[in-house]
């Protein structure tokens, strides 16, 4: 595969880069620090991936997704496939007090997303075709009051991600959505550790299985499938009482 | 991992610290980021690993201290491979390094005896391998080292620039500067695989000599011993010498996936009682013979038989153990050796991992653990007041005869004990004293050995 990739840097982004790099897939990373990207293009190029060049994007100015598309396209000649791992995260009082950063989060997981995916599906399915996946959350599963406007954003983002998938399946692109389950990372840093918590490269060995699959949509762990299966089918009564 | 244990009302989460040991225990804030950086102020910092460490070299000096795990430091700046020169983030594990660099054909210089170690801990430790005798330590391979001073500078060191600040930092438990980067040189190998010859030894001396005979022609040499056998029988085991296989010797073999094994709950301590680890040992020497045998194994079978096994140190129960390692030198001869596994043997205290190793010349590094002699490694369960005795009658022994002991491994020993079998310690002094001078990096080892203030 030739991927572009936003969120390579970080988490399970890194830890998904890393398996596709060593497997020999071309990457392209997109993303908001530069320098990052740079530190993160050379730890894959030692890894084993063919030369990694990058580009600035940043899912909250969707004014940029051409050029940085355009870029991908270039180094790639061209992409067919895009991963989204990246996006915006904090805590729900952090959002509740802070308006300012609860719209920044909406925009880019949400908005900046579902666009960047539509463009970029857009432009696979002109050339034959292509695989988005992105990273959605168990958290837009069900709400829960402790997180539920990130888990908003990614609700949003899933539903739209289906959509996606039924749309331009039979133009040859494919999109997979991950709900990832608690997983230990950078990110969630500081929260605490609920049972079945996963780590990033057991999430990104079966997130790289699923791709090559062709599922739409994969819980990681997979444990959490069936959590969610439960914690979805709770009654509304019951979801007023608990507390997480 | 610790588990969190509290969270106080909108502050920090702590956590339960503690060694491979499992004892002693200590709560700490963990922070592990992506970055390796300093935070702003003064507060105390432990820089951490892995958590291979089996005392408290990694435990925060004081209740709620910030840890500074290093794990998700963990990418490559890049590799020549040319040269086999890596340059890493300090908290890269020699397990990563093995995954993506065997299958090229590269190896790492020095291993401990687990790969579940970072790059950072290789230095901080200057670890050492069953290629002491003729590669030396680890920190024999590095060729600079960047570290995160207390001032908040940024500082790079080697064997040609800051000399004074590398020497102290190979073997300085992390208490000289946060480990950021590492560049070392990895070594060539054919194939992924080991050639292993092994025979069964009678006594110590046949050990030793065996040791000593083999170390000219193997690049890897390391002894099991039955340290409860008595009288005649002290020092019998295993004698294991390896080197990497060649193409032709490694044939078409194919690595077999390792099977998930993993140790899912803390023993109880009768399991460990004296009659069956003898039973273990006598076990493991009997099916052995004097035999020499010679096989191919994979590179995993010989230098990490434990890591097949996760969290094996749940085998010790709830209470944990402590592992003794001390050197003692070449002129002392066997009968010091002799000494300890008697002492040990009439105390009934040792399990059955003991492992003794003959090292080569001691490095320029002021702390570095190895020197020119013989190493004996042993896991002592947790029994509390008696255990801590029996390391003080050892490390008495160890000071009579100008040996030391391995920081990387020590929960209990005294500082004036330390201090006395550590000749170099101060001039280490005095470069942390130049370095670090409020003691920013401290642990609780540091406070334990080096007088830190908790």
């Amino acid at each position: 595969m030739k991927v572009a990739m936003v969120g390579a840097t970080r988490g399970m982004g890194r830890a998904l880069a890393r398996r596709l790099a060593e497997r020999g897939d071309a990457l392209f990373l997109l993303g908001r620090d530069e320098p990052e990207l740079a530190l993160s293009a050379r730890d894959l190029e030692a890894r084993g991936g063919p030369s990694v060049s990058h580009a600035r994007l940043d899912l909250g100015e969707p004014a940029g997704f051409t050029a940085a598309l355009d870029a991908a396209d270039q180094a790639l000649s061209p992409f067919d496939a895009l991963v989204v791992t990246g996006g915006l995260f904090a805590r729900q009082d952090e959002l509740a007090a802070d308006p300012a950063r609860l719209a920044a989060l909406l925009h880019a997981n949400f908005t900046g997303t579902v666009l960047l995916c539509q463009q970029a599906a857009e432009r696979m399915a002109a050339r034959g075709g292509g695989l988005v996946c992105a990273f959605g959350s168990v958290a837009g599963d069900r709400a829960r009051r402790s997180n539920y406007l990130y888990g908003a954003s990614k609700a949003g983002l899933a539903v739209a991600l289906d959509g996606l998938d039924l749309a331009y399946r039979d133009r040859g692109v494919r999109v997979l959505c991950v709900k990832p389950g608690f997983v230990r990372t950078a990110m969630t840093a500081g929260l605490p550790v609920p049972p079945l918590a996963g780590e990033p490269d057991a999430v990104a060995r079966r997130v790289v299985a699923a791709m090559d699959a062709g599922r739409h949509q994969i819980y990681a762990p997979g444990i959490w499938r069936v959590v969610m299966l439960v914690i979805r089918a709770l009654p509304r009564a019951v979801m007023r009482r608990v507390q997480f | 991992m610790g588990r969190p244990v509290e969270q106080l009302s909108g502050g920090p989460v702590l956590e339960e610290v503690a060694g491979w040991g499992r004892h002693p225990v200590g709560r700490g804030r963990v922070e592990r980021p992506e970055h390796l950086t300093l935070p702003a102020g003064v507060e105390p910092v432990v820089p951490r690993g892995l958590g291979r460490a089996y005392g408290d070299p990694a435990l925060p000096s004081r209740e709620g201290g910030l840890v500074l795990e290093s794990t998700r430091a963990d990418r490559i700046r890049s590799f020549e491979p040319a040269t086999g020169r890596l340059h890493c983030e300090a908290g890269l594990s020699l397990a990563e390094i093995l995954r993506v660099f065997v299958p090229r054909g590269w190896f790492p210089p020095v291993t401990p005896g687990t790969k579940f170690v970072t790059v950072g801990a290789c230095v901080a430790c200057d670890v050492h391998g069953k290629n002491h005798h003729r590669d030396g330590s680890f920190g024999s391979f590095v060729d600079r080292v960047t570290l995160r001073v207390a001032d908040g500078r940024l500082v790079e060191c080697g064997p040609d620039r800051e000399r004074g600040l590398f020497l102290a930092t190979l073997g300085g438990m992390g208490l000289t500067g946060l480990i950021v980067e590492v560049i070392v040189r990895l070594k060539r190998i054919e194939s992924p695989w080991i050639v292993l010859e092994t025979q069964g030894m009678a006594s110590l001396g046949a050990m030793m000599e065996g040791l000593r005979l083999s170390a000219a022609h193997w690049p890897y040499t390391v002894g099991w011993i039955d340290c409860l056998a008595r009288g005649a029988d002290v020092g019998r085991g295993i004698l294991m010498r390896g080197r990497h296989a060649t193409h032709v010797e490694a044939g078409t073999r194919r690595a077999r996936p390792a099977l998930p094994l993993r140790v899912p709950f803390d023993a109880p301590e009768w399991l460990l009682n004296p009659l069956l680890m003898r039973g273990f040992n006598r076990l493991y020497a009997w099916s052995h013979g004097t035999a020499l045998r010679r096989r191919v194994v994979s590179y995993d079978r010989f230098f990490y038989p434990l890591d097949a096994i996760g969290e094996w140190n749940r085998l010790y129960g709830r209470r944990g153990l402590l592992q003794y390692q001390c050197v003692l030198p070449r002129a002392a001869g066997s009968p010091p050796v002799a000494t300890l596994l008697e002492r040990l043997g009439a105390a009934g205290a040792a399990s059955f991992l003991a492992v003794i190793k003959d090292c080569g010349p001691a490095s320029d590094a002021y702390l570095s653990f190895p020197m020119e002699g013989t190493t004996l490694a042993l896991d002592l369960p947790n029994r509390g007041a008696a255990t801590e005795a029996l390391v003080h009658e050892l490390n008495a022994i160890v000071i009579a005869n100008r040996g030391r002991v391995y920081l990387a491994k020590d929960a209990v020993t005294r500082a004036e004990d330390f201090a006395r079998m550590e000749p170099r310690l101060g001039e280490w002094r005095a470069v942390r004293e130049r370095w670090d001078p409020a003691r920013r990096f401290r642990s609780a080892q540091s406070v334990r050995l080096f007088g830190d203030p908790a």
